[in-house]
């Protein structure tokens, strides 16, 4: 950096910048469908998250494996049953019914979870 | 993590009891339930020193996970291949090799397909129970009971006597509850029931299932909610040896008459309990990564009651 001219220097600087807002509209354009949506639940490190979602009755809910090891999903009552989801693998189920859906993985049954849907 | 001073890479945070060696080893030799260890030469050194009072020996291979690709080993069928060299490079044939399941990742026809051909290059009888990762094609198990199903009971659980040994192997994967572990149910609890009854306690007893039949981490969904029963049902027996799979590292314990034994991994290392945010596979420096990879070899001293139980890695570390 010690060589740069001032004209070098600026140009560094709005391309720092320029790396700055870039990584900020990635951030937004990574965040918003998630939080626009809100209906996904992730499989990471062998847990769901969130554990508890609330939505209203018609709402489909995405669940997503990014583990390196496959899991399942399982209505507690058989409500709803993935296949293995190998990484990054998705299930979707739409909660028609008001109610308490209570899930867990079929591979690992301490990874438990919940979907409350309200009508 | 730190390096035990046998080199092996595996951190048993002083809760487990283990074992090993290496190239050189530790065997240990289950005597009237008492272990003992002892260090050896090597495995083949062993096995020679050994072949006089030897009634016969076994190999159990374990999670092969075959189809498995991801970062921590990006070949499981290329380390399989290397177990099943092994197997076939030992100057003591065994009689015959347990899978205590997880043979493949995702229960894919394909994925079977390659084990066996792969685990057939060994030429010896081959007696599986299913891991979780056996029975998850669409019809929850078929795949599986349809090409090891033959002579099972219910989801593929079995027994048979070899050189005075009663073998008993378990399906501790299937159907489990919400929030459980392991399961072995009502019903395969009534058939072990009625297949000991009437053994004479001098029976050497070796059970095998592949998830572990003692409580290793329950955080973690290592181990068998309903196992106490099964051990009611095996208490009046002189040597009682459980092997199990699952956790991907060697672990030990001793329990009266009972030696509980898990193998390692012929595909990824799983890290040791709650030392890592999950039980994930455990992605750990190349050259590391046979260390952590292996058999287990069992010797059966005929009239002796007693078995030896080493465990080689791939490549010593």
């Amino acid at each position: 950096m010690r060589n740069l001219t001032k004209a070098n220097r600026s140009r560094v600087w709005g391309l720092g910048l320029c790396l700055i807002f870039a990584t900020a509209a990635l951030g937004v354009i990574l965040t918003l469908p998630a939080v626009a949506a809100g209906h996904e639940v992730n499989i990471d490190n062998f847990a769901f998250t969130p554990k508890e979602l609330t939505v209203k009755a018609g709402t489909t809910i995405v669940f997503r494996n990014r583990d390196d090891i496959p899991h399942s999903v399982v209505g507690t009552k058989g409500e709803f049953h993935s296949k293995a989801l190998d990484t990054d693998d998705s299930f979707s189920f739409t909660f028609a019914k008001a109610g308490t859906y209570a899930y867990s993985c079929g591979l690992h049954p301490q990874m438990q979870g919940k979907i409350i849907v309200t009508p | 993590m730190s390096d035990n001073k046998q080199g092996t890479g595996i951190d048993r945070r002083g809760v487990l009891e283990c074992m090993i060696w290496a190239g050189t080893g530790v065997i240990w030799t289950l005597n009237g339930g008492v272990p003992k260890s002892s260090q050896l030469l090597g495995i083949g050194t062993a096995q020679a020193a050994e072949k006089a009072a030897t009634g016969f020996s076994f190999l159990q291979i374990s999670d092969s996970h075959v189809g498995f690709s991801k970062p921590a080993n990006p070949d499981a069928l290329g380390t399989l291949k290397e177990a099943i060299d092994k197997v076939n490079g030992l100057p003591v044939k065994p009689v015959f090799m347990i899978h205590t399941g997880d043979i493949t990742h995702l229960s894919k026809p394909v994925q079977f397909d390659d084990a066996e051909r792969i685990i057939g290059d060994a030429k010896l009888d081959v007696h599986y129970v299913p891991g979780e990762h056996d029975i998850i094609d669409e019809n929850n198990g078929q795949a599986y009971l349809e090409r090891y199903g033959k002579n099972t009971k219910g989801t593929g659980w079995f027994a048979f006597d070899h050189g005075g040994v009663h073998f008993i192997g378990l399906v501790n994967v299937a159907n489990l509850k919400a929030g459980g572990m392991g399961s072995l149910g009502d019903e395969q609890l009534a058939w072990l029931a009625q297949d000991l009854k009437g053994k004479p306690a001098s029976t050497p007893i070796v059970v095998f299932a592949h998830i572990p039949l003692w409580a290793v981490y329950p955080e973690w969904g290592w181990g068998t909610e309903d196992s106490a029963k099964a051990l009611a049902l095996l208490k009046r027996f002189g040597s009682v040896t459980v092997l199990n799979g699952h956790i991907h590292q060697l672990m030990q314990k001793v329990e009266g008459n009972v030696t509980f034994h898990t193998a390692m991994s012929t595909a990824f290392p799983q890290p040791a309990p709650g030392t890592a945010a999950s039980p994930g596979p455990m992605l750990v420096p190349a050259e590391k990564l046979r260390t952590l990879l292996g058999l287990t070899n069992v010797e059966v001293r005929r009239g002796k009651q007693r078995l030896a139980i080493t465990d080689t890695p791939l490549t010593a570390s």
